[in-house]
């Protein structure tokens, strides 16, 4: 901000002003407007989708993340040292310790004795490690007599985003970031720690510091959540009984509102009355009941009200040693910085609280008996969205309030001893607990867990493992949004899709089942805010004829034709002529003057203008419309398109703003600019933009039944494809791969946007659409066996396997050694892949059962710190070792692909195998198409079984025509014809959402090509060489082949292993585990009255157990000998489930003594 | 039905009527006409439309679907030829792993011819008579000769890209005298098998053996083998004016001219043959009972596209060899159990 407006706060505008005054005013003429070309007629800019890669080059998807970092990076963290700077002694008053600054450095590694200290994300990954900056601080403190400066003091470490502005990988080129073995298309944002990528999800939360008005339990509530750094609360307004109450935690029953006014020096019932009600006799009236009360209460005097607030206010919990207040004292410090905290309160000077209070009161009377006046909590406007910069932010003021906090413990410890030998120098202090920050930090990535005492806040599950099962996947997880509401409530509002999400929020992206509509995806085209600095934004405002409302009685706040003017919820003061004044400020943020995120809109159903500039808010870019006419014109695509302007460009010269949700329900938006009418105020860029990335993969989903689009928008994140470029350099716990990726023949603008053209996930089938075998009931697919003989489907699965050469407390390490010989010389076949280095080298062949690391440990790893050392070396040789080898546990058999051996953060060594499986789809692999149709391989046919077209096409997938009807997927077909014809002609096809190649342009092609319109063919069958009497349906349709694959789950067992405790077989695939007859199986066995059968599965082959029993006295005893009767004479055996007798001795065990009755059949 | 429409397959805009030829193919014996060896030989014609080294269009007249079915599945599945199929890695520092490498070898047509060589069994050694050995040693280098600053990696490192032609053929035995006059090798010397870098190296042996589509498509001889039927377009009233030429204009270039005659320009079908049966005439209303689209039963169009290994020409004819052969072993079978029959019979 660079206006002025110190001088121009003086020069009040006349209320008449027009705007061209205003930008004479501001030295704006001629910068903004150039009239002249506002008369010219104006062509269309028909490119004007090509704004969308050049925002995508500047902001979007991922870019919020990383600008949220980097201005926590660069602001915010500084502002958090700011409030912090001082740590003071208690002991020694003359100390202190001040922080002057703070910066975060590049990333570097920690080991010792590195030369070169720059690290790369992929070593991280590779190697266990933190990708993390050293935090720095300038620090000044006073040693003894003399003030101490000191540059650059190390605190910890932060984690750092990649592609952030500490990211070593930011602003390289392709030939650089191939250097770093790091993906050029690779969209950052997360963070590698422990050699694992997180990311934080971006948390959607109710906006803060702003009043809702809504129904709660039959009463009408405003309630505003107030949040500054100190704290976080809630405080109430409710209108019960007709009557209003102040509500809030710290105080234990409802307050009166006159009351609470009166405690907050409001002593006079008028300007109570005027504050809320103006002069407006309806409102007075239902006010009534409310002043009544207050005269009734006779508390007249704010003393008066203070004792009574203060008498039911908690006492919060006070500093070790304060003394004990008075009850008005707890009320007035309660009013002061608790309720309604975010509101300013200077001194004693209660009055704009009180003002914030009438305003509540007064939403509270409007929504009464008027349920439209009330809020939407599920508006999109009132939400606020919560990213990986602020979550930081958070934590790290957290960590470093208790790092000073610490520090100031122990420098009092310090110099609480008399007569120190040398002056106290603090900066020893400082470095001995580095580590708090860099712990808190790194555990609260790699676990998730953000706990925060100060807030009461203690989330789990913030950060995720980034999912690398595709790309797509990755990059949709970047775009996730979840949010604060508990699954378990069973209430629609919070899941459905709200009308404002259009064009922010993606619609189709939202996973099934209980996170349905909780979890939501960001559209394509939107940015979310950081926070902007108030003060000039308030300057500017008052500047253009706001009246402070500090200087404003509540007649004149509520007066007729006034709106109040709210900035980030705090009321600023009130203007008389609202629409002038936002348009002046459209044209000051239009211009730059005011930070390009900053949202203005009117609400003319309360009368109030609302200005935010706080960070969360969703927006997107719309071109500006002035008097009828798009302000993009052709000339300014062609320039985009020339290079010669940026994204940036266009904002700056007021073609193109953003709004922010509230702001956009003010505009007028046409979709296309042939809608564009006198009243328009904007033009939306590009509409496909409402989908996600995700979402944008599908062709033609506006064709789609859209629940379909939501099904593509789960099953694309599973589909096996491309990674990354450094996919062959990542060793992944688990990596799935396509040998032969396919670009789709029918492309979206969104895929070439997001590059999956580049990193590509499936392949163009032919297929034809035709019931065939019976095999393909139930969406089963015929698969073509020669198709899959040349490759189609292929994938490959890669697994780590990590190996650790732990030492240990004594002394002793893990040895890795070559294979054990026999006493012949020859290697036992187990570990004959074994190299004399004793591990299988790349390329080796695995079978199962075969070891590839031959490890052993230390039998004893424990405390005796001599035993590895010995005597004269003798120890080391005594140690004993066991076996723990790594094995290759799979039916199929697999190949090293990679071995890396090195060193983690604490310096242990690591051993990480990369093994790789190649896989041909089998039957029962799953495969889907991009419209929600998916399928398993139900039978593989010879290509000679196969039908064939009059050209010799055969199909690689027959698809049964039943999916077809139920389903709606009309998309899937116009792909179909789409890709056909492409493939005819030899171009690729776009299938773009609200546009894409037209199908009559696509059958006029298949006509010229000699084929049918209707993409129907005449087809031979393979097996009876006779026609097939109907045509059918083909072309080439992209396919993705799915994670979930039969060698992965199959599973069947006669007899295996099992568990210690109970002899019964042990549970699940790992484990070789038998299959359940389970509760429900056993009924039906019950009712079927299979006894035998029953008794043979629940026991005979499960944990059959031969006992004695003694007829005697019941009790379980040896074989001819009861030792309780010792006995001899009345043993039988029995045969009972082992669970059974475990069951009886564990009931003997607690004193309780079960017996056996034994009877003759 | 129609004496003339009983080897005719018919076209509708929506469907295929007359799909199924008759129960005993060749007699009509509901009208009479029974078959007879003499009718079949005067009606059997092959013909030979096209011959290049790889491609071949050939009609065959006047046999039923299966006949020709069975042709065109024994070209594509039964007709041996010899492939990669086993890969013995030396070495392998590319960027392709082991197996891919491997099946993308398989995948090379090799120019052998397969009657010199015997089917090799799983439990056999391979020897001179059953086994091709193929080697590949290829290690990625840079060129000291590029000019600096040269991005075309192709000038920039020697071998970046390995090509088919890079498979040396290491001759066993006899085998280098026995194939002097047809050295073998793969019959594409461009096909790409894999890219390196510098540093990176394939040392393999690869064995060829002899194989049919059946079980692997490598063993396939054929790219494609297809057939249709001869497309027909019987003009049933007469087509004149502009409609003539919006009627030319349904089917593909050269099927339907237009012959002008007296001023007035009508429609004359000149090459049904060339016609791909897009049934775009019928989608015209002007055209509904004008014109009547069929296809001659017997009348097989085969195109067959041999990768190269085997001319197409010879592919025919070894195809056909196998339905001899197939039809004999069904014939003794058929022998024996008639045999077996009548001696139940006689019991």
């Amino acid at each position: 901000m660079e206006v002025d407006s110190g001088y121009l706060q003086h020069q009040r505008l006349p209320n008449d002003a027009k705007l061209e005054d205003v930008e004479a005013l501001l030295g704006l003429s001629g910068t903004s407007l150039d009239k002249q070309s506002l008369t010219q007629p104006i062509p269309t800019a028909e490119d004007k989708w090509q704004l969308l890669p050049a925002f995508l080059r500047v902001k979007g998807l991922v870019k919020q993340h990383i600008d949220s970092f980097n201005y926590f990076i660069e602001v915010d963290l500084k502002k958090i040292v700011k409030a912090n700077e001082l740590v003071t002694s208690d002991i020694d008053p003359g100390f202190y310790l001040k922080y002057t600054g703070i910066r975060v450095q590049m990333p570097e590694r920690v080991d010792p004795d590195a030369a070169n200290r720059s690290i790369t994300p992929h070593e991280c990954r590779l190697r266990d490690m933190t990708y993390a900056a050293p935090i720095a601080v300038d620090i000044e403190y006073t040693r003894g007599k003399h003030r101490v400066i000191r540059k650059s003091v190390v605190i910890g470490r932060m984690p750092i985003m990649l592609r952030s502005a500490r990211c070593v990988l930011t602003g390289r080129n392709e030939a650089e970031m191939a250097e770093m073995k790091e993906c050029p298309l690779d969209p950052g944002g997360y963070f590698v720690v422990r050699g694992t990528e997180r990311v934080i999800l971006v948390q959607e939360q109710i906006t803060k510091n702003r009043i809702i008005v809504q129904v709660e339990k039959g009463t009408m509530v405003a309630s505003v959540t107030s949040t500054t750094h100190e704290r976080k609360s809630m405080t109430y307004v409710t209108f019960k009984n007709d009557r209003l109450y102040l509500k809030h935690n710290m105080i234990s029953e409802e307050v009166p509102l006159v009351v609470a006014m009166r405690a907050m020096g409001m002593t006079s019932d008028k300007e109570i009355a005027q504050l809320i009600a103006g002069v407006d006799p309806l409102y007075l009236e239902m006010l009534a009941p409310t002043l009544e009360e207050g005269a009734s209460s006779k508390l007249f005097t704010q003393r008066a009200a203070l004792d009574f607030i203060g008498a039911k206010t908690k006492a919060g919990a006070r500093r070790f040693g304060a003394p004990k207040r008075q009850p008005h004292e707890d009320a007035l410090d309660a009013l002061a910085n608790v309720v309604l905290c975010h509101v300013p309160v200077n001194g004693a000077d209660f009055r704009g609280k009180c003002v914030y209070i009438a305003m509540m009161a007064r939403r509270v009377l409007q929504a009464v008996g008027r349920k439209e006046m009330a809020d939407d909590k599920d508006y999109l406007g009132n939400k606020r969205l919560e990213l990986a910069g602020q979550l930081i932010a958070l934590l790290f003021e957290d960590l470093f309030k208790r790092f000073n906090s610490d520090l100031k413990i122990n420098i009092d410890k310090v110099l609480k001893k008399p007569n120190l030998a040398q002056a106290f120098d603090a900066y020893n202090q400082l470095m001995c607990h580095g580590d708090l920050i860099t712990q808190g930090l790194t555990r609260a990535i790699s676990t998730g867990n953000w706990s925060l005492k100060r807030f009461k806040m203690d989330r789990a599950g913030v950060t995720h493992i980034l999912s690398r099962l595709s790309y797509i996947s990755a990059l949709g997880m970047m775009t996730r949004i979840s949010s604060q509401f508990e699954k378990t409530r069973k209430v629609s509002g919070p899941r459905a899709l709200q009308p404002s999400q259009w064009g922010m929020l993606c619609p189709a992206d939202t996973p099934e089942g209980e996170l349905c509509g909780l979890v939501k995806n960001l559209a394509l085209m939107t940015h979310i805010t950081t926070d902007d600095e108030e003060e000039p934004i308030r300057r500017a405002a008052f500047a253009l004829g706001v009246e402070d409302a500090a200087l404003i009685t509540g007649a004149e706040l509520h007066a007729q034709g006034t709106h109040i003017v709210f900035m980030n919820g705090l009321i600023l003061g009130i203007i008389r002529s609202a629409q002038r004044f936002v348009r002046q400020f459209r044209v000051l943020r239009r211009s730059g003057r005011i930070p390009a995120f900053v949202s203005i809109y009117i609400d003319d159903h309360r009368r109030t203008v609302n200005i935010s500039a706080d960070g969360g808010r969703i927006c997107r870019p719309l071109i500006i419309v002035e008097k009828g006419q798009s302000r993009v014109r052709d000339e300014h695509i062609q320039k985009l398109m020339a290079g010669k302007l940026q994204f940036d460009d266009f904002l700056r010269l007021g073609l193109v703003e953003y709004l922010d949700v509230n702001e956009e329900n003010d505009c007028m938006i046409a979709i296309y600019p042939n809608e564009i009418k006198p009243y328009t105020t904007h033009l939306e860029i590009e509409p496909f933009t409402l989908l996600g990335a995700v979402a944008g993969l599908i062709p033609y989903p506006h064709h789609n039944q859209s629940p379909r689009n939501t099904y593509q928008s789960a099953m694309g994140k599973q589909a096996i494809g491309a990674i990354a470029y450094n996919q062959l350099n990542r060793i992944d716990t688990l990596l799935y791969l396509m040998v032969y990726p396919q670009q789709p023949m029918v492309k979206t603008k969104t895929i070439e946007l997001i590059n999956f053209d580049k990193l590509p996930a499936g392949q163009n089938g032919s297929v034809f659409v035709m019931s065939y075998s019976g095999y393909d009931i139930e969406d089963a697919l015929v698969i073509n066996k020669s198709s899959l003989d040349r490759g189609f489907g292929r994938c490959q699965v890669m697994r780590k396997f990590t190996a650790i050469v732990r030492k240990y407390a004594n002394n002793t390490h893990d040895r890795i050694i070559g294979p054990p010989r026999q006493v012949d010389g020859t290697i036992p076949e187990r570990f004959a892949l074994l190299d004399d280095d004793g591990m299988a080298a790349p390329g080796t062949r695995l079978e199962n059962g075969q070891v590839y690391l031959n490890k052993q440990s230390p039998v004893d790893g424990g405390n005796d710190i001599n035993a590895g050392i010995g005597v004269g070396g003798a120890g080391a040789a005594a140690v004993e070792y066991r076996p723990t080898p790594l094995t290759f546990k799979y039916p199929d058999h697999g190949y090293v692909d990679k071995v890396m051996i090195t060193t983690s953060e604490s310096d242990q060594t690591l051993i990480k195998f990369l093994l790789r499986q190649t896989r041909r789809p089998e039957l029962g692999d799953k495969f889907s198409s991009r419209h929600g149709q998916k399928g398993v391989c139900g039978i593989i046919v010879q290509q000679e079984d196969m039908p064939f077209t009059d050209r010799g096409i055969y199909p690689d997938i027959i698809m049964n025509p039943h999916g077809f009807p139920s389903r709606m997927t009309v998309g899937k077909l116009m792909e179909f014809v789409a890709s056909k014809a492409g493939a005819v002609k030899g171009e690729l096809q776009y299938g773009t959402c609200f546009g894409g190649s037209k199908m009559e342009d696509m059958c006029r092609i298949l006509v010229e090509n000699g084929f049918s319109y209707t993409g129907k063919d005449y087809v031979t069958s393979g097996i009876t060489g006779e026609p097939v009497g109907a045509y059918i349906f083909n072309g080439c349709t992209y396919y993705q082949r799915l994670k979930h694959m039969v060698a992965d789950k199959m599973h069947a067992r006669a007899r295996g292993p099992r568990a210690v405790l109970t002899r019964q077989p042990t549970e699940g695939r790992s484990r070789d585990g038998g299959l359940r007859l389970g509760e429900m199986e056993k009924d039906c066995l019950i009712g079927y009255g299979a006894s035998m059968l029953l008794l043979e599965r629940l026991m005979v082959s499960s944990d059959v157990f031969e006992v004695h029993v003694c007829e005697m006295c019941g009790y379980i005893g040896y074989k001819g000998w009861c030792q309780m009767c010792r006995s001899s004479k009345s043993m039988v055996p029995i045969k009972i489930p082992y669970a059974c007798k475990l069951l009886f001795q564990e009931l003997q065990a607690m004193n309780i003594m079960p017996r056996l009755v034994m009877e003759d059949i | 039905m129609a004496l003339e429409d009983r080897n005719r397959v018919v076209i509708l805009e929506d469907r295929v009527e007359n799909v199924s030829g008759a129960e005993f193919p060749m007699s009509f014996s509901d009208q009479g006409i029974p078959f007879t060896l003499k009718g079949f030989k005067e009606s059997f014609d092959i013909k030979i439309i096209r011959l290049t080294p790889t491609d071949i269009e050939f009609d065959l007249i006047g046999v039923d679907a299966s006949i020709a079915n069975a042709l065109r599945r024994i070209l594509i599945a039964e007709i041996p030829t010899m492939a990669i199929e086993k890969v013995y890695m030396i070495n392998n520092t590319g960027i392709i792993q082991d197996e891919v490498l491997a099946h993308r070898l398989g995948l090379i047509p090799i120019k052998a011819n397969p009657d010199e060589f015997l089917w090799k069994r799983a439990d056999e050694q391979p020897t001179d008579q059953n086994t091709i050995v193929f080697k590949l040693e290829v290690a990625c280098s840079h060129n000291r000769d590029a000019t600096p600053g040269e991005a075309d990696p192709k000038m920039k490192y020697i071998n970046s890209a390995v090509y088919s032609s890079q498979l040396v053929w290491d001759p066993r035995g006899d085998q280098e005298e026995r194939f002097a006059m047809d050295p073998i090798r793969p019959v594409h010397e461009d096909i790409l098998i894999t890219k390196l870098r510098p540093g990176h190296e394939i040392i393999c042996e690869l064995h060829c053996e002899k194989g049919i589509g059946k079980d692997h498509a490598k063993f396939s001889p054929v790219a494609t083998a297809s057939y249709r039927l001869l497309p027909e377009i019987q003009i049933l009233e007469d087509i004149i004016g502009e409609d003539a030429e919006l009627f030319r204009d349904c089917f593909p270039p050269g099927v339907v001219d237009i012959v002008e005659e007296n001023g007035v320009k009508r429609a004359k079908v000149v090459n049904p043959r060339k016609d791909t049966v897009s049934r775009e005439v019928l989608r015209h209303k002007q055209f509904e009972g004008k014109v009547r689209l069929t296809r001659v039963r017997d009348h097989f169009i085969f195109n067959v596209e041999s990768t190269g290994i085997i001319a197409p020409e010879k592919l025919i004819s070894q195809a056909l060899d196998v339905l001899i052969e197939k039809c004999d072993i069904s014939k003794t079978a058929l022998a024996q159990a008639t045999k077996g029959n009548s001696e139940e019979d006689e019991e």
